[in-house]
């Protein structure tokens, strides 16, 4: 039974730890996209796409990874080249996100989809209790992993990493520097898509192997709250994504349970949790703004 | 002064013969506006088949555009009101969300004919046209009952409206009318559209120890879960047997097309008049997808009920009926009234859920 809950807790908070985690690094780097849940369902139409026609569903992964990324070029160019509004443009890019995904996979609606089906760790798994839960998933939830080590291990202990965190905290200074911030700030972006991407994907392959329009309904704008919710931080959005993915996975087997709470406020509980958790842990405000990139969404335009 | 007399008239005659050919080019609009996606694979899809529907038949004389997710809310009354500005002569809002917005717009466009899906405020342009989805969904709590091994369903509800609860009545009805002691659970999943909560709310159930899955909510995600987890289940709105072959025992399947190609007969003849609809089996505006999955002898259980629905003998609401805490709401053989039905705030015996207020 707990395991269970478990496991569709795993699937719930996946998705939105991924796309989070894409996020993080590209507000690390001072640039403020709020398009993730139109990158997102990007990626899930890429993927879903993607593995219908070819069979495999780990060719579907890498094509939501690429829908992603490629997607969110298109915010790059416009905000980082052209130097448009990042928050508008990353409006715009949700809405037209939205409405090409429809465009694209009207012609899958209703198809039956493929599932990216568990690799299991042949010792591991056969642990009492937690093995079957940490290691008999998929891959996106072992990538998710991975992801946060790595892009912990990115930002806080690499030099590159350093030179990021630089940018998104006073990018003028960090180009009187001779680091390229442009180059920088396309790259850290199109890291932000690819992992929408991979985020899409998960929900259009392992989720809900499906493709509906608009399936992510409304996953990207939690991802992004995420971000702020962890403060920028890798380990403390992971369990942000957790904590609200097992909030609201608890509540449903409450209801199933006939607790007999009511269900309005019952589902509220993931977000009250949220803001109950936000209030402590920005309670500190000097850690708080030691952590909050100090050039997230303004515009910057070489002076040579 | 002759030439400009002849330049006026000829532009006058250029201007007539304008507005002419645009009038019998012209067709009345018939719009539409949606909840949801048109390719959601439930609801919204079965009212955009019925609007397919009505453009076969009617193609020559009319147009049917329509307006798709389009959210319950503010956002509504402003799409409608674009509807109504743009030359529309009827327009359907087919969720029951849109009809606080439905209302002020129709209030503000007398001539142009409204009907609202599933709602209860009616005015002098203001039409309402409803389902008995109660019937079916009657008729699956029958099977329910036949086909789960511990007498435990679970049903996925969106918003704890008069239709949803009436609806987790009627199934729970059916049920214990084959087996006294069935129970149901209940999961409010506060949303009519999002493919990864409903199949979170279905998990959630199945983990439960419920065998049979029914869902009040719009996409196929639930009955994908049941196929994945070898439980059988219900579908919603359309037939979702591709999501399920071996799962789905049969669906509700909202055929709207019939209504909307009389209601825009009667516009287009000038005999529409606002009225309260409520069709159910028997007109046509809802079927049953085909029996499958089950044993012969469930099949024509349930067929048999369906044809008494329809003939009228049987009525599902019929006492003796208590509410969930014991007391008695119908008396032997006592039908319920349309109007208690459609403001149904109660549950019935045997549900296992506290009600939402």
């Amino acid at each position: 039974m707990f395991e269970a809950i478990l496991l569709t807790v795993i699937t719930a908070a996946t998705p939105l730890v991924v796309a989070a985690l894409g996020e993080l690094v590209t507000e690390r780097s001072g640039v403020l996209n709020l398009g993730v849940e139109g990158m997102m369902i990007m990626g899930a139409v890429s993927a879903f796409a993607a593995a219908q026609l070819t069979g495999s569903p780990y060719i579907g992964v890498l094509a939501g990874i690429a829908g992603g990324a490629i997607f969110s070029l298109l915010f790059a160019f416009l905000t980082l080249t052209l130097v448009a509004n990042q928050v508008a443009t990353g409006l715009a890019l949700t809405i037209l996100g939205l409405g090409l995904s429809g465009q694209l996979g009207e012609a899958f609606v209703g198809k039956p989809g493929i599932k990216l089906q568990p690799i299991v760790f042949p010792v591991l798994s056969d642990i009492p209790f937690l093995g079957r839960v940490l290691f008999s998933q998929d891959l996106i939830f072992y990538l998710s992993i991975v992801l946060v080590i790595g892009i912990n291990w990115f930002l806080f202990r690499s030099r590159t990493g350093l030179k990021m965190r630089a940018i998104g905290d006073n990018h003028a200074s960090a180009h009187a520097l001779g680091i390229n911030v442009i180059r920088t700030r396309y790259l850290a972006v199109m890291f932000g898509g690819a992992c929408a991407g991979l985020a899409g994907a998960q929900l259009s392959l392992v989720y809900t192997p499906q493709w509906v329009e608009n399936m992510a309904a409304g996953r990207g704008w939690i991802a992004l709250a995420l971000v702020v919710f962890a403060s920028w931080r890798p380990w403390r959005l992971l369990a942000g994504g957790y904590l609200f993915g097992a909030v609201t996975i608890g509540q449903l087997h409450a209801q199933a349970f006939g607790i007999g709470v009511p269900s309005q406020l019952l589902s509220a509980l993931p977000y009250a949790a949220t803001i109950v958790v936000l209030v402590i842990i920005s309670h500190n405000r000097r850690t708080t703004l030691i952590n909050t990139p100090a050039s997230l969404g303004k515009p910057f335009v070489p002076d040579r | 002064m002759k030439k400009l007399v002849i330049a006026l008239a000829a532009s006058a005659a250029l201007l007539g013969g304008f507005a002419n050919g645009a009038q019998a080019q012209e067709k009345k609009k018939v719009c539409f506006i949606y909840v949801g996606s048109k390719t959601d694979g439930g609801w919204t899809q079965a009212h955009d088949r019925g609007r397919q529907e009505l453009d076969k038949a009617l193609g020559d004389k009319i147009e049917t555009p329509f307006l798709e997710s389009v959210p319950e809310g503010p956002d509504a009354e402003r799409a409608i009101e674009r509807m109504a500005r743009s030359g529309c002569a009827m327009v359907y809002t087919t969720s029951f969300g849109f009809m606080d917005a439905t209302a002020k717009v129709a209030a503000k466009f007398p001539d142009v004919k409204f009907e609202h899906a599933t709602g209860f405020k009616a005015g002098p342009n203001l039409a309402t046209y409803n389902s008995r989805f109660y019937e079916g969904r009657y008729i699956q709590g029958q099977i329910a009952a036949k086909m789960s091994k511990k007498g435990l369903a679970g049903y996925i509800a969106s918003f704890p409206i008069p239709e949803v609860v009436m609806g987790i009545n009627a199934f729970e009805l059916g049920a214990k009318s084959v087996n006294p002691n069935f129970k149901l659970k209940v999961v409010w999943a506060n949303t009519w559209f999002d493919p990864g909560k409903e199949a979170d709310a279905a998990k959630a159930l199945i983990d439960q120890g419920v065998d049979i899955l029914t869902q009040h909510t719009d996409t196929t995600a639930p009955m994908q879960v049941a196929a994945e987890r070898g439980i059988f289940a219900f579908g919603q709105a359309s037939d979702m047997i591709a999501a399920g072959p071996k799962t789905q025992l049969t669906a509700i399947v909202d055929t709207w097309g019939a209504y909307y190609i009389k209601r825009t007969k009667a516009l287009l003849d000038g005999s529409w008049k606002s009225e309260q609809i409520w069709d159910g089996l028997k007109d046509g505006i809802l079927t049953m997808a085909p029996y499958t999955n089950m044993p012969d002898d469930v099949k024509a259980m349930a067929e048999e009920t369906e044809a008494k629905i329809k003939s009228g003998e049987l009525h599902p609401f019929t006492g003796p009926i208590n509410k969930q805490d014991g007391s008695a709401w119908l008396k032997a053989g006592e039908r319920s009234d349309d109007g208690t039905l459609l403001g149904m705030n109660f549950y019935v015996e045997g549900v296992d859920d506290k009600l939402p207020k």
